[in-house]
């Protein structure tokens, strides 16, 4: 297995589907009849501001948490019906600065998935150097800790851990959140790049529109745990509701200097 | 007669004794350990139980010892031997460092590493065994480290109930009001904490190095 093996939807269901989900938590609704899918193959940027729901959303899909009313399916099966730890190996996670296990070398890092489901070892060694290559790292790392990496070799390392067991579901919170911007720049298009070959479901959350407009098939945002919008990402600008407007504008220009 | 002769001349007795007293606080530390670990680990998965153990756990280290000795002198086959005593009066004395150090340990592993586990698809055992204890490691050493070493000086006094060990020198000294015989136990007792204190300190520096991020 060289090539990441692409998962064709076996009939046109969404990977993942959000069937008017709610979730609350000690009666405060984080998330309010959510409807909202993403098919094999597509970016579904999640953009909103801090508390809008975006985290929660991802929460649901990997059942972290369950919804507390409505459904979510991944693959056509409700998540409340799935063995979490499988659901789980099926979808890659990414976390902003990597979630990397700081006691674990990137090699073991990366091994984290392949290694728990008892891949043989010499297919676990291959695995982990064609994700080296492909996440743009040098071998020379394998035998490093996290904290010896920068901030974006650890990124990419976080990303290649959650690509490890080739799962078809890629979700990505905030993800380059805490790169410096040529970094975050080279890692978006190098991402962009990744997902057009892999063609995975991917949802990824982040607040910065220009982002997700170039990562994103279609753009939803969020805000106070609603949907706002839900628009393919070359119609999001043009859009004329009153937050998308709010949200462009914040992102139109640079400012003058004083 | 000073001190150093006296110690040469009785060396047998001080190295049985030594001995003696190695294996009263050693058995007792790893007994604490076997109980202590699992209790800490216990209290925070049922955090509900947090409040009793810890507090129990805390009041036996209120007793004194003397006075835990003697509480337990009735009791049937401990009561028996003054070793069997000794050493159960050592290890709930050790409990509470090893109870709270342990909890607080996997308490304190940064919780978005955790959730990553989580996400990742970990069982809470794999969570438990591959990240929360390698990461709290360093700080459960430093709760066998500190009930190592109050083990050590506590079981001086075990000699008052006839456990042996170092003590059984300071209370003849007392006695016979010579400080060379109390000498004689109290500097191979407190040598004996400083090595293991040094060592365990050791290990748990070397531990910590791996719970550095950034």
């Amino acid at each position: 297995m060289i090539a990441p093996a692409s998962h064709e939807p076996l009939n046109h269901e969404p990977a993942i589907e959000f069937d008017h989900a709610s979730f609350q938590i000690n009666g405060r609704p984080l998330l309010q009849n959510l409807v909202l899918s993403v098919k094999q193959g597509e970016t579904l940027v999640l953009l909103g501001r801090s508390g809008s729901g975006k985290t929660t959303t991802l929460k649901l899909i990997n059942r972290l948490l369950l919804p507390t009313s409505g459904e979510v399916r991944v693959n056509g099966q409700r998540t409340a019906e799935w063995d979490p730890i499988r659901l789980r190996r099926s979808i890659g996670y990414v976390i902003q600065d990597g979630g990397l296990f700081p006691h674990f070398t990137v090699e073991r890092n990366i091994a984290l998935v392949p290694r728990i489901e008892n891949w043989p070892q010499p297919r676990i060694d291959a695995r982990v150097r064609e994700l080296m290559a492909t996440a743009g790292l040098s071998e020379d790392l394998l035998s490093r800790y996290p904290s010896q990496l920068s901030g974006g070799q650890r990124q990419r390392v976080g990303v290649a851990r959650a690509l490890a067991a080739d799962p078809p579901i890629l979700i990505l919170d905030e993800a380059f959140g805490a790169l410096d911007p040529i970094t975050r720049s080279e890692m978006q298009k190098e991402f962009r790049a990744l997902q057009q070959r892999m063609k995975k479901a991917v949802i990824f959350v982040t607040h910065d529109l220009r982002e997700g407009l170039l990562l994103a098939d279609r753009i939803a945002l969020m805000e106070a745990g609603r949907l706002v919008v839900d628009l393919p990402a070359r119609d999001f600008s043009s859009s004329d509701d009153a937050l998308v407007r709010a949200y462009v504008e914040a992102f139109a220009s640079l400012p003058d200097p004083k | 007669m000073n001190f150093l002769q006296f110690m040469m001349a009785n060396r047998q007795q001080v190295l049985d004794l030594t001995l003696e007293h190695i294996t009263l606080a050693g058995v007792a530390t790893l007994l604490a350990a076997l109980v202590g670990i699992p209790l800490g680990i216990l209290i925070t998965r049922v955090p509900q139980l947090s409040k009793a153990v810890l507090g129990g756990a805390n009041i036996i280290q209120t007793i004194p010892s003397l006075a835990l000795f003697g509480f337990l002198l009735p009791a049937p086959w401990i009561g028996a031997r003054g070793g069997r005593l000794a050493i159960l009066a050592l290890a709930l004395y050790g409990l509470l460092p090893l109870i709270r150090n342990t909890y607080a340990g996997i308490q304190g592993v940064d919780p978005s590493i955790v959730e990553a586990g989580r996400a990742m698809g970990l069982t809470d055992r794999q969570l438990l065994l591959q990240v929360e204890l390698p990461l709290a490691s360093g700080v459960i050493v430093a709760g066998v480290r500190i009930a190592a070493v109050l083990s050590i000086g506590l079981a001086t006094i075990a000699a008052a109930i006839g456990a042996g060990g170092l003590g059984e020198f300071i209370f003849r000294g007392l006695a016979m009001v010579n400080n060379q015989v109390i000498l004689a136990g109290a500097i191979p007792a407190a040598l004996l904490a400083l090595i293991v204190d040094f060592a365990l300190g050791r290990l748990e520096r070397n531990l910590g190095t791996l719970r550095l991020r950034n």
